[in-house]
This record gives C-alpha cells, sequence and structure tokens, in this order.
C-alpha cells in the first residue's frame, strides 16, 4: 500500500480517474501473458512524456519501484510487479504521430498497437517488420522494451533493427531522445542498450521505427511432415541450400489439432508436424524461390504440400500460426511456456530431448516455433486448479531448459528474460558478465526503481514458485 | 435464490489462457487502456468471484456493467472462450449479488412489462408517435435518441406475403419487437426482398419478443419465459429458414432457440444463399458498412452484406476503418452506461467521417439509432440506412 499522500500526488499528476489504488482492482493487474502474478499498489494511466516524467519523479523521491506496462501480452513477466510499486501503464498513449513515406520511418507512442501500425502503414505501401504473434494486442513500447521478435524477424530482423531512435524517461524523471532519425548510430548505441532492457533502465514514451515497402509478391507454403525430427531435418535442409526465407515455421501435431479447432485453416491434423514457410520479394525470384523450396521439402518426406492461392488464404495460414498459444487452451487452461533458442543444427536433437522430458514427467507438451532461426517454445500444458501436477511443471520447464543451454544455446529468443528465467542466467553468463550487467543498470538507475527483480538473478528467489493462492496465478515471491 | 455465482461454469472460465490477444479487441479497454475494462480482466474478475478467492465486492460490478456484451473478442480469441455465454451467466449471477438501484430494476421492468407484451408495447410505440407528431419528445432525452416513427409494420391479414415470381422457398419472418415500431421501413425492405428471391413470407401470429434484450441485461430467466411461448409458435410452423433482419435477435435465436438448429438465417445470409434477380436501377451512393457486433462476432457474418452491398449497380463501396468494432449502442447500454457509450461513438463517428461515405448501412436497429443519433448532433448529412433499404432501392 502506498501512502495517500504518495496517491493524492500522483492523482494531481494524471487525475483522479487515472490512478486505481482499490485492492480488489488491483488484483486484476497482477498478471501479464506468463504464469506468475504480483499485485501493484497502484496503476497509473499515463497519457503523455510529462505524466510520465512527472509520475517517475515521485517514484524517485519515495523510492517506490515503477513498472512499465502495455497490453501485458508478454511471456515473461515483464510487466508483473513483483515488488509492488507502480504499475505505469501507456496504453492510452496510442497515437501514431507521424508516418514519413520517404524517409520510410514512422514516429508514435509506446501505447500503439503494432499491428495497428502496420495497418495505417499500409495505406502508404509500407509496414513494419517485427510481428509478435500477439500483434493484435501488443504494443510497440513492449516490443521495444522486450526486444520482441516475430515469424518473419528471421529474414527482417528483430525489434532492435527497426528501432531508429527512443524519447526516454531515466530513472530520475528526466526526459531524453536517444539516438534519431539516423539509420546508423554514431558513438555509443545507447539506443541499442535500451532495445531490450525489459523496463530496468528507462521507460519508453516515443519511438521512431524503421518502416519497409510491402513486397510486390508473397508466396506461402504450407507442408505436412511424418514427424517432428523429419521437419527440423527439412528446416536444416532449407537453410543449408543458402535460402533464408521471410518466415519459416513449425507446428507439431498437438498445436495442430488445437489451432485446427478454431481456424480451421486446413492444416493437416494427421501430420506428425507441418511447416509454414514464406518468401518474398519480386514475383520472379519468389516464384524461383517456391520451387526450390518445394523441392527440399519434398526431398526431405514433405508432403501435403499447398501454395497459398489468395491474400484471404495467406491471412488464414497465418492466423492459425499466430493464435496457436492461445489455442492450447482448448487442451489445458494453462501453459508454462519457454522460448530457449539453439543453433538450427541442433533442433532434432533438443526437440527429441523436450518430448523426452515430457513424457519422463506425463505432462502434454505442444510445441510451436520460429524453426528458421531455431527458436523453441515448447508449450508445457497444464490445469494450475490440478495443484499436484505443478511441482512437475516447474521441474519439466527447468529440464527443458538445461537441455537448450547443453546445447550450445541461450535462454530467450524473444520474449525476454523477466522474472521467469532470471534464476537461469548464471547458467550463460559468468560473475564478471553479471557484473558487467550490473555497473550499466547501476548507470542508469543506481536506486534500482525501475522494473526491480527482473532479469538479474536473485539468490533469494525460487525459479518459478509454483505455489499459488488464487489458483489462477502464480503467486510472485521474490522473498 | 441460486447460489452464489452457481450459473458461472468454472470450466467456461478455464478456458481462458490470459494470454491477452483480446485486449484491443474490447472497445471499451480501446478507450480506457485499463486491464479492468478488457474481456480478459472481465474474466479473471468472474473466476475468482467464482472461486471464492475475491470477495464480492460492490464497486467491481462496475466493470461487468461497462461491458457492451459485442463479444468482439469471441472472434479474436484462439482459445474458443465463450465469452457471451460467460458475460450473460456472470451477470445473471451478479444480480442476485448486488444491492438493488432503481435504474436497474426500472429497466428490468420495463423490459418485463412493456417488451414482453407485444400488445403494450405496440401502443406505447403508437402514443410515442402520436407525442413526435404533436412534438410533445423534445422535452425528453431518450425522446431524441429515437427516430422519427413512421406507421409501425403490419403483416398483411392473411399472415403470408407471396413470392414474387415462382415460390422457391418458404420462410418465417421475425416481426420482433421493437423493429415493426422504430423501423418498419427496414422490414418493409426485407420483406419485398425475400419475395423478390422468390420466398413465401410467413409471419408468425402472437409470436413475441425473441428475448435477447432480456438475456443482454441479465435476466436468463424472463427470455426463458418468451422462448418457451415462441418455441411452441415456430414448431407449429413449416419453414426453411427463420429469418431476422436484426442482428442482436438473430445472435440469441442461433444461440437460445436449439429445436431451430440451423434454420435462423441473417438476412443478409439468406438473401445470399437464396439469390435475389438481377437489380433494376443503379443506386449512386458512397456506402460503408458498420458491422453489427451480434453479426460480425456473434454470428461470425461479415462477407454476405458487404458482398450483397458491392453488387448494387452504382455504388461507389468504401470500408471503413474499425468497421467491426462496436459503435457503442449494445441494446440498452447507451441508455445505462451513457458516457462509456458515448466514447466509443465519438471513435466511431471520427471513422465513418473519414470514409465520406454518404450512407451507413446497418443490419440492426441498436446500431441504426446509435449512428443516426451520433450524426445528427454532429450536423453530418450521412444517412444511415439498413442493409435491407440500400439493397431494395436497387429494385
Amino acid at each position: 500500500m502506498l501512502p495517500k499522500s504518495v496517491i493524492e500526488e500522483l492523482r494531481r499528476i494524471v487525475g483522479r480517474e487515472s490512478v486505481i489504488d482499490a485492492p480488489n482492482d488491483l488484483r486484476i493487474f497482477e498478471r501479464d501473458g506468463s504464469i506468475e502474478g504480483a499485485m501493484p499498489d497502484a496503476v497509473v494511466l499515463a497519457s503523455s512524456t510529462e505524466h510520465v516524467s512527472a509520475v517517475i519523479k515521485v517514484a524517485a523521491r519515495h523510492h517506490i519501484p515503477v513498472v512499465p506496462r502495455g497490453a501485458g501480452t508478454g511471456l515473461s513477466g515483464g510487466a508483473v510487479t513483483i515488488r509492488g510499486g507502480i504499475a505505469l501503464q501507456v496504453t492510452r498513449m496510442r497515437r501514431i504521430l507521424e508516418i514519413d513515406q520517404v524517409a520510410m520511418t514512422a514516429l508514435v507512442e509506446p501505447g500503439v498497437v503494432n499491428q495497428e501500425l502496420s495497418l495505417v502503414a499500409a495505406q502508404h505501401g509500407l509496414f513494419y517488420a517485427p510481428d509478435p504473434s500477439s500483434q493484435k494486442a501488443c504494443t510497440i513500447g513492449g516490443n521495444a522494451a522486450e526486444n520482441s521478435g516475430g515469424p518473419h524477424c528471421l529474414y527482417y530482423g528483430v525489434t532492435t533493427n527497426h528501432v531508429l531512435g527512443m524519447e526516454v524517461v531515466l530513472a530520475d524523471g528526466s526526459v531524453h531522445w536517444v539516438s534519431g532519425d539516423a539509420p546508423d548510430h554514431v558513438g555509443l548505441d545507447l539506443c541499442g542498450v535500451l532495445v531490450g532492457s525489459e523496463g530496468t533502465l528507462c521507460a519508453i514514451t516515443k519511438i521512431k521505427v524503421r518502416l519497409l515497402r510491402i513486397p510486390p509478391s508473397i508466396a506461402t507454403l504450407l507442408a505436412a511432415f511424418p514427424s517432428i525430427e523429419s521437419a527440423s531435418q527439412a528446416v536444416s535442409a532449407v537453410i543449408g541450400h543458402g535460402i533464408v526465407p521471410a518466415a519459416l515455421e513449425m507446428m507439431d501435431n498437438v498445436t495442430v489439432g488445437a489451432v485446427e479447432a478454431h481456424y480451421h485453416a486446413g492444416y493437416p491434423t494427421d501430420a506428425g508436424a507441418v511447416l509454414l514457410v514464406e518468401v518474398d520479394g519480386i514475383a520472379e525470384s519468389t516464384r524461383e524461390l517456391t520451387a526450390a523450396i518445394s523441392k527440399i521439402l519434398a526431398d526431405n518426406h514433405g508432403y501435403a504440400m499447398r501454395e497459398a492461392q489468395t491474400p484471404a488464404e495467406r491471412e488464414l495460414l497465418w492466423a492459425g500460426r499466430k493464435g496457436a498459444i492461445g489455442a492450447l487452451g482448448r487442451i489445458k487452461p494453462n501453459y508454462y511456456l519457454h522460448d530457449g533458442v539453439v543453433p538450427r543444427s541442433r533442433l532434432p536433437q533438443v526437440l527429441s530431448a523436450v518430448g523426452e522430458i515430457g513424457e519422463h514427467y506425463k505432462l502434454p507438451v505442444a510445441n510451436v516455433f520460429h524453426a528458421g532461426d531455431g527458436n523453441l517454445h515448447p508449450n508445457i500444458l497444464f490445469d494450475l486448479r490440478d495443484r499436484d501436477v505443478l511441482h512437475q511443471v516447474e521441474a519439466a520447464g527447468e529440464e527443458m531448459l538445461r537441455a537448450v543451454v547443453e546445447l550450445g544455446g541461450a535462454l530467450s529468443g524473444e520474449h525476454g528474460i523477466g522474472l521467469e528465467k532470471s534464476a537461469f542466467m548464471p547458467w550463460i553468463y559468468s560473475e564478471d558478465d553479471l557484473d558487467a550487467m550490473h555497473r550499466v543498470k547501476d548507470v542508469f538507475d543506481a536506486a534500482g526503481i525501475l522494473n526491480p527483480g527482473k532479469i538479474f538473478p536473485d539468490p533469494s528467489r525460487k525459479p518459478v514458485h509454483l505455489a499459488g493462492r488464487t489458483g489462477l496465478a502464480i503467486e510472485a515471491k521474490w522473498w | 435464490m441460486t447460489a452464489p455465482f452457481s450459473r458461472l461454469s468454472d470450466d467456461d472460465l478455464a478456458t481462458c489462457v490470459h494470454c491477452g490477444l483480446c485486449l484491443d479487441a474490447c472497445p471499451t479497454f480501446r478507450v480506457t487502456g485499463l486491464e479492468t475494462e478488457s474481456p480478459r480482466g472481465r474474466i479473471y474478475l468472474m473466476t475468482q468471484w467464482k472461486r471464492g478467492t475475491l470477495e464480492f465486492d460492490e464497486e467491481q460490478v462496475k466493470h461487468i456493467d461497462l461491458c457492451l456484451g459485442c463479444r468482439t473478442c469471441e472472434g479474436v480469441c484462439p482459445s474458443g472462450v465463450p465469452y457471451g455465454r460467460i458475460i450473460e451467466a456472470g451477470r445473471a449471477d451478479v444480480e442476485d449479488q448486488r444491492r438493488p438501484s432503481i435504474k436497474r430494476a426500472a429497466s428490468r421492468a420495463a423490459l418485463r412489462q412493456l417488451v414482453g407484451h407485444r400488445g403494450r408495447l405496440r401502443a406505447a410505440g403508437d402514443a410515442t408517435r402520436l407525442a413526435q407528431k404533436l412534438r410533445l419528445t423534445s422535452v425528453s432525452r431518450s425522446g431524441r435518441m429515437l427516430p422519427k416513427l413512421a406507421p409501425r409494420f403490419q403483416p398483411p391479414a392473411s399472415n403470408v406475403a407471396p413470392a414474387i415470381g415462382p415460390r422457391k422457398h418458404r420462410v418465417a419472418f421475425l416481426v420482433g419487437c421493437v423493429m415493426p415500431i422504430l423501423y418498419p421501413q427496414s422490414h418493409d425492405a426485407a420483406v419485398r426482398l425475400l419475395q423478390l428471391a422468390g420466398c413465401e413470407v410467413w409471419f408468425p401470429p402472437d409470436e413475441q419478443c425473441c428475448g435477447a434484450l432480456f438475456a443482454h441485461n441479465g435476466d436468463l430467466e424472463g427470455a426463458g419465459r418468451l422462448r418457451e411461448t415462441n418455441s411452441r409458435i415456430y414448431d407449429a410452423g413449416q419453414f426453411d429458414a427463420l429469418v431476422v433482419d436484426s442482428a442482436g435477435c438473430g445472435a440469441h435465436l442461433k444461440d437460445f432457440y436449439p429445436a431451430l438448429k440451423n434454420r435462423v438465417k441473417d438476412l443478409s445470409e439468406w438473401l445470399a444463399e437464396a439469390g435475389l434477380p438481377e437489380p433494376k436501377r443503379d443506386v449512386k451512393m458512397r456506402v460503408t458498412y458498420q458491422d453489427a457486433c451480434h453479426l460480425a462476432h456473434a454470428q461470425r457474418i461479415k462477407k454476405q452484406p458487404r458482398d450483397l452491398i458491392r453488387a448494387i449497380p452504382g455504388v461507389d463501396w468504401v470500408e471503413m476503418r474499425h468497421a467491426d468494432i462496436c459503435c457503442g449502442a449494445a441494446g440498452l447500454y447507451s441508455t445505462l452506461e451513457p458516457d462509456m457509450s458515448n466514447r466509443i461513438l465519438q471513435e466511431k463517428l471520427d471513422d465513418l467521417a473519414a470514409t465520406r461515405a454518404d450512407v451507413v448501412a446497418v443490419a440492426n436497429p441498436g446500431c441504426q439509432m446509435q449512428l443516426e443519433a451520433g450524426l445528427r448532433k454532429r450536423g453530418s448529412a450521412m444517412k444511415v440506412l439498413h442493409v435491407s433499404e440500400l439493397l431494395a432501392r436497387a429494385y
């Protein structure tokens, strides 16, 4: 609970209605798209950079944690207020301030929804490339904070490759621009440091992003495979031939079943796995690439191949892929999801390890992931109401991530470390590495008020604390 | 009284995985930016109530009240959360827990005593029309909301309108409760289109309100009584389809009248199936279309009305941004939650203005009333027409 006087100070900044401190309402803000939850002491709705700055000044003066929050679709607990404090909601800052057709850039507020930006940009023949599966709802501010990826990041790169500059508010409430209009950063790349800092270094209030010309021709292929192993071999073969498609996605049999039930996209439900491959460019080149890829897939046991014939068909294939994680709710109401990355050549090994771990713990696992860049998404499916399985889920998740690391992989491809994976950081970073990161944190936020408890391992915290209070969220603990 | 929160199904609630894909599809989240005014937040709240992990709090009922029931979230939910069913059960459960209020008691009584009785409602409609003629209604707020009433829709004395040309189908037509009073011209046009499509149209005598307004308002029992009456009438009739030109009613009939199976059809859905003859004249207008929530989301019908409009010769079609987002009308919502309704309406009017259309076509009387009132207030010349009226102009 924040003192009444602080609440009053906050209300004077953003207005009475824009501060929520009723405990029962705060409960509704305890989670994001991941499974852990912790209640904020207040939710503050900012409408401008001035609001964000003034709120952070108050927080700094009283040493209150501040956690910026967009749509709350994140999958690593980035927006969870694990040490209480202020959830600083930027969802009302949703103006697209400028689209420059010649420079091919957009200046947006952090609450602009990813897909909305691409829809507006499309009127100028442009699009915003990073396309997380939650793009219907997630915000550009959240994308920049988490350095989000998406299916098309295989070819186009992740968020940091598309952010040209940002207006940020630092831990003392001061407002700064980092980088700007130029495509190259001269000097130390501060913008690069802040993109992906998960709210621990700054709050983002404006973002200048690169837009790209919508390619004249796009081809989307769907292919079935007898097993997840054969599909992985096909992925390696495509990339091994020197072809980098715009996107190369895999879904296993469990996922396909769930997705097909909602989208009726025509995914073959009997397949062991399916691949969704997209290439874009000029028509001649996409035709050539499609033919080459089809042959490679067929040589690697691919069957029932089809190419989307209309934009609507293409959209439907993608809707299925992007709604996949949500669709798993048809099997079990909760998922525990990691997003480790392995070198592509290790895909078959890591996937069989994931399968074995699931079997060992007798837990259903659904795989849906960015196969092209080796970015796994094994979803362990369970029901939080069944208290007995929770420890199994926790242990299985940890083992899967361990398998990823042992095969030379990384903890996260795009979801961020957040709360969920902070305990595992020492698996891949030495004390010196972590110390260097700590020192960067200290430069920006020595007092530690910005999104505390994230990224850095907290020795007193269990990795995931699967002992909940509500049967709805897993109560996040840091003490 | 039933046990607390017994209508809400825990299994329905558990289908929500908390992914958040629904958030930006929710009109109240879009204007407030608050999790508590989003589908995910509302489900989280109702689940806590249901499981007893959060005590019932009168203050939090506003989050349930503020839901439009537009079900846009259902269309984007990959997990298949039956949100419409959840919110209707939740509303009914909440009615048992909350303090009584005069406003809600009045709206429930008005539904049960007025809308639930065809004769009384029609008498009230006639009285309102008379009052409009005598220019008495400008004294009341709701008077300004209402359109100028034409003489109410009357089915032929035989209760049957013959097909024009060879008879291909026999359809029943839902005359409904408020449609014949508020928008008789839409009904007239709809019936004529059906006749042109080779349908003999039957008007089931003694049919009552379908119950949609009751269910949306948390009165499932009231809706159930009307369903019993109507089901008897439908059971006794012979028809290929029950055609409905009001999206809210169509959605309710599809969800709550299992005996009708797949025979409930929205007008546009049916006309797309049955086929209209070649249009006779051009309709030279720039036209856009506002999806009715209960058509686009509850019934998943977006293509047919657009295809029908675009097939009219002379129409200059323009798609509006956010066409499938609610306009804020939502049945009784615009009366019960006027502030939120108006905030949502203002965004809609901006999107409408950007189309520079002459006409916005609609498929539901609530949307029509809301958009007419909003456009009138802004001094816009844009006209609101039911899809049926627009189509009928081509014949």
